[in-house]
């Protein structure tokens, strides 16, 4: 951990950067059309969004420590499982990663000065913030009882607030598509030259697959969820048969979007490790195309594995095989990752820091992730499956562990290109082990509890399950603690770290060519691509521009 | 092995050869993925150790993958996913397969309790009385929002939809005590939705039924909870005959085997029908049931869209009582082929 071993000077801090030109007051900030700064503050607002998820997360564990009624009703319950799965799913993990690092990375790594519509860009923020506060507002006035997938005739019939907890969700999904739409226009038209698609980035391609997935889905989403709020208010039967509707529809249209959006969160994950698993071992990534063309794969037959969600719903098993058989597939596109990420690290110099820590347990959450949904689409074990806490499990190893895992390791990634100051190696490394730790011991045993029997959203349970649910919340303690570490250090980190200067990681990845913070239009003069991203088998092209003059020293 | 897996894996009770056959799956799965992970992971952790950095501007070779390196990556898993789902598959498609001698009984979810109605026999709340070593075959529906029948120790799981019947059936082969629960979230009592089966002697099953049917009558009438109509008779299809009669089913379909307005319903029961948009289908509980909830989507051949809907009209108690009324109009006479055609012109209906 002593990156300047290799070079004399000492790290420079870029004088002229996104942060303080043109401007640095609020007001520039909420105006601005810069794609680094609208990166930032998602993530800002992203974080805060995790932090609540968080809470209700831990409200819950809480409550489960005991057979019986611990801390709350079986109706405050009900709503914390939904508001944790709302907030977490269309509030964190659909927005963190694309719309933020995304937003801040895409055109630095394509050498653009911002993405093809700034406007619309600063539009998507605003829309994200009306969503989140409509749904806020939601849960203010009481919240709703459903769960996060509204299933009907459930959801039509509650007393509760659903329907501005909906709407939220609709809004919601709008900034999705905007944040889409502008990533795939920016990728066709604005490389620099001598980017062909061959040289771009595997961050870019995985982030242009999700963005394929955001503007496809997420309509069909919007259109079902404003279905149920018309049944809700208006009482037509479009789903609820006691007034001719059908109840299955519901399934068909929320899992249509819904599947896809499991991509949605981790397609953007896959994006990050590819470029960190480069960036730590020194070594071009082990069989680009079939990184790349696999993130187009899993976008597209991901549209065709809804069904899985349905086997035990009176489907044909004709339709469970051939949607069983079709998951299998996806799971396909995500080995041949797994095993070009394995094959990159040899012969590679790899650089144990703490990206590379989260990469390890990313590699770990997707296997046995990935594993589970596998078994999963054998139907005959999911019918046992369904419904239980190894749902609950294999689904937080899949989307949490691996986009958590991938959130993470961006941040300490690429917190020196976007803050120009490094994070505290010896803590991250500790938060990193006790955030994989505890993540396993939180959800290990609720794949045994599923195996048991215990179904999903159970308020109270029968005693034979108490050891389990107490493992699972001693575990989520751990992990809760080192993710408040990680918030302490790298708020520390923003007024106090050390600079970082311009490639602390000696990457080469496109987007540490440019100073750190880079500047407010990225490049001075757009640069000519001569060769792809990582290659680490020539000396000396990770020199970064110089930053200009009057270097400040760190302190 | 089996029972030492079973236990490391917190797995239930194996009440049926079906639980046995899927938890073999399950461990063939979980050996196999553990091999599979480990060879990753020490590849992985091989090379943390052989390639740890030396020097941060250490320069490292141009890999470049072969062919032969892709196809393997795709290859292995996807045979050994393969192998999995030839396995899976079968037995998710016997779940939908009843065996033809199997019991049946009628399961109903309600906020929050289960129902079980035995054709020609009691009801019971929240407790399945079943023969062991007899198949039986549940048609499950719910009279509210979805729920989800779940007996872990079966490994069996199937969703109560309302208006309409899904069914899955199961064998038990160990007398005992076993835990239903609720799978689908439905609310504030979702996990207080909980029933026992009682898997008993065939002798002992017997008894209990004889009693309950002797007692069925008095106890219907004072325990059948409020605002759902009683049902007095002992027998389901007598009660079934009962409801066709008084909502006018049986003005359009006669029970003699005529033809009339509607199909009739003499060996109507698993009867293939063509429909008018040429696709065949069976007439199962489930096709019966639809046509009375929706009887504008699937139209038999010949006949006109004029059935009202019975949804709202008719409980799902009722509905399972004309089915099995229904199933009980067999003539044992050698005609069971599709309907035949139209023998009259069809009156034109205004537009």
């Amino acid at each position: 951990m002593n990156p300047s071993l290799a070079r004399s000077e000492v790290p420079v801090w870029n004088p002229r950067n996104y942060l303080n030109s043109p401007e640095t007051g609020l007001k520039s900030w909420l105006l601005t059309q810069d794609h680094k700064r609208i990166g930032v503050m998602f993530l800002v607002a992203t974080t805060i969004a995790f932090a609540l998820g968080g809470v209700f997360a831990l409200l819950i564990r809480i409550e489960l420590l005991t057979p019986g009624p611990t801390i709350m009703s079986a109706q405050t319950y009900n709503r914390m499982f939904t508001l944790h799965g709302v907030v977490m799913i269309f509030l964190f993990m659909i927005p963190a990663i694309p719309s933020g690092f995304g937003n801040f990375l895409v055109p630095l790594m394509i050498g653009a000065k911002d993405v093809a519509f700034p406007k619309l860009n600063l539009l998507s923020f605003y829309v994200y913030v009306a969503g989140a506060l409509i749904a806020l507002f939601g849960m203010i006035q009481g919240g709703a009882d459903t769960g996060w997938t509204f299933y009907t005739p459930y959801s039509t019939t509650t007393i509760t607030k659903v329907v501005p907890v909906l709407l939220g969700a609709f809004i919601l999904g709008f900034s999705s598509i905007l944040t889409g739409l502008n990533f795939i226009v920016t990728t066709h038209t604005m490389r620099a030259p001598g980017l062909h698609w061959t040289r771009l980035p595997l961050f870019v391609w995985s982030i242009y697959a999700t963005s394929v997935i955001q503007i496809l889905a997420t309509p069909v989403l919007g259109m079902s969820l404003l279905l149920v709020a018309v049944e809700h208010a208006f009482g037509w039967g479009i789903f609820d048969p006691a007034r001719g509707g059908d109840p299955v529809l519901f399934q068909h249209f929320f899992w249509f979007y819904s599947h896809p959006a499991v991509y949605i969160m981790v397609l953007p994950a896959m994006a990050v490790i590819s470029e960190v698993v480069c960036a730590f071992s020194r070594k071009n990534i082990f069989g680009y195309k079939a990184v790349a063309y696999s993130s187009l794969g899993i976008a597209f037959v991901g549209f065709f594995t809804w069904g899985h969600h349905m086997f035990v719903s009176g489907q044909s098993a004709f339709n469970g095989g051939v949607f069983g058989v079709l998951s299998m597939f996806v799971g396909i596109f995500t080995a041949i990752k797994v095993f070009n990420w394995t094959a990159t690290l040899y012969r590679g110099s790899i650089l144990f820091a703490t990206p590379f820590a989260y990469f390890v347990g990313f590699l770990f959450f997707l296997v046995f992730g990935g594993m589970t949904g596998i078994a999963l689409a054998t139907v005959s074990l999911d019918v046992h499956w369904h419904d239980t806490y190894f749902i609950v499990a294999h689904f937080h190893f899949i989307m949490v562990g691996a986009t958590l895992m991938a959130f993470l390791a961006a941040l300490h990634y690429w917190f020196p290109k976007i803050a120009g100051k490094r994070l505290p190696e010896g803590w991250g490394l500790v938060a990193a082990v006790m955030i994989i730790l505890g993540f396993n011991f939180t959800f290990i045993p609720q794949f045994l509890l599923g195996n048991e029997g215990m179904p999903r959203r159970y308020f109270s349970y029968p005693e034979k399950f108490w050891p389990l649910n107490v493992a699972s919340t001693a575990g989520a303690s751990v992990l809760a603690l080192g993710l408040v570490i990680v918030l302490v250090y790298t708020l520390v980190a923003l007024k106090w770290g050390p600079i970082a200067g311009s490639n602390p990681w000696n990457s080469r990845g496109f987007e540490w060519d440019t100073p750190s913070p880079p500047p407010p239009e990225n490049y001075e003069t757009t640069p000519v691509y001569t060769h792809g991203p990582h290659q680490y088998d020539l000396p000396g092209v990770e020199t970064p521009p110089a930053a200009t003059p009057e270097p400040k020293h760190a302190s | 092995m089996n029972e030492l897996l079973r236990r490391m894996l917190f797995l239930p009770d194996q009440a049926s050869d079906y639980a046995r056959q899927v938890d073999g799956l399950h461990y063939f799965i979980i050996i196999t993925t553990m091999i599979a992970a480990a060879g990753v992971f020490a590849t992985a952790i091989f090379f943390f150790v052989r390639y740890r950095r030396r020097a941060d501007t250490d320069l490292t070779p141009h890999v470049e993958p072969r062919t032969i390196h892709e196809v393997v990556f795709v290859g292995l898993p996807l045979a050994l996913f393969l192998v999995w789902f030839a396995i899976g598959f079968p037995q998710y498609a016997k779940l939908s397969l009843p065996p033809k001698d199997a019991m049946d009984v009628y399961v109903q979810g309600k906020k929050w309790m289960w129902k079980f109605a035995y054709p020609g026999g009691p009801n019971a709340i929240d407790t399945l009385r079943v023969p062991v070593g007899r198949p039986v075959r549940l048609l499950i529906t719910s009279r509210d929002v979805i729920h989800s029948f779940y007996v872990p120790a079966l490994r069996v799981k199937m969703d109560a939809l309302p208006g309409r019947y899904t069914q899955s059936w199961f064998k038990a082969e160990k007398p005992g005590r076993y835990e239903i629960f609720c799978a689908e979230y439905c609310g504030l009592g979702h996990s207080a939705m909980l029933g026992e089966l009682v898997v008993m002697p065939q002798e002992e099953f017997d008894t209990w039924i004889a009693e309950q049917r002797r007692g069925a009558n008095a106890v219907a009438q004072d325990a059948a909870p409020s605002g759902e109509r009683a049902m007095p008779a002992a027998n389901v299809a007598e009660e079934g005959r009962r409801i066709a009669s008084e909502q006018g089913c049986l003005k359009c379909h006669s029970v003699d085997g005529t033809r009339h307005i509607g199909p009739t319903w003499v060996d109507l029961y698993l009867r293939q029908e063509k429909l008018k948009d040429g696709k065949t289908v069976v007439a199962d509980e489930g096709y019966l049931t639809k046509s009375m909830m929706d009887p504008a989507a699937d139209i038999v051949a010949g006949y006109q869209n004029v059935m009202p809907t019975y949804q709202g009209k008719l409980s799902p108690p009722e509905v399972a009582a004309v089915v099995e009324y229904i199933k009980t109009l067999k003539t044992q006479a050698v005609r069971s082929g599709p309907s035949e055609g139209p023998v009259y012109e069809s009156i034109p209906r205004p537009q």
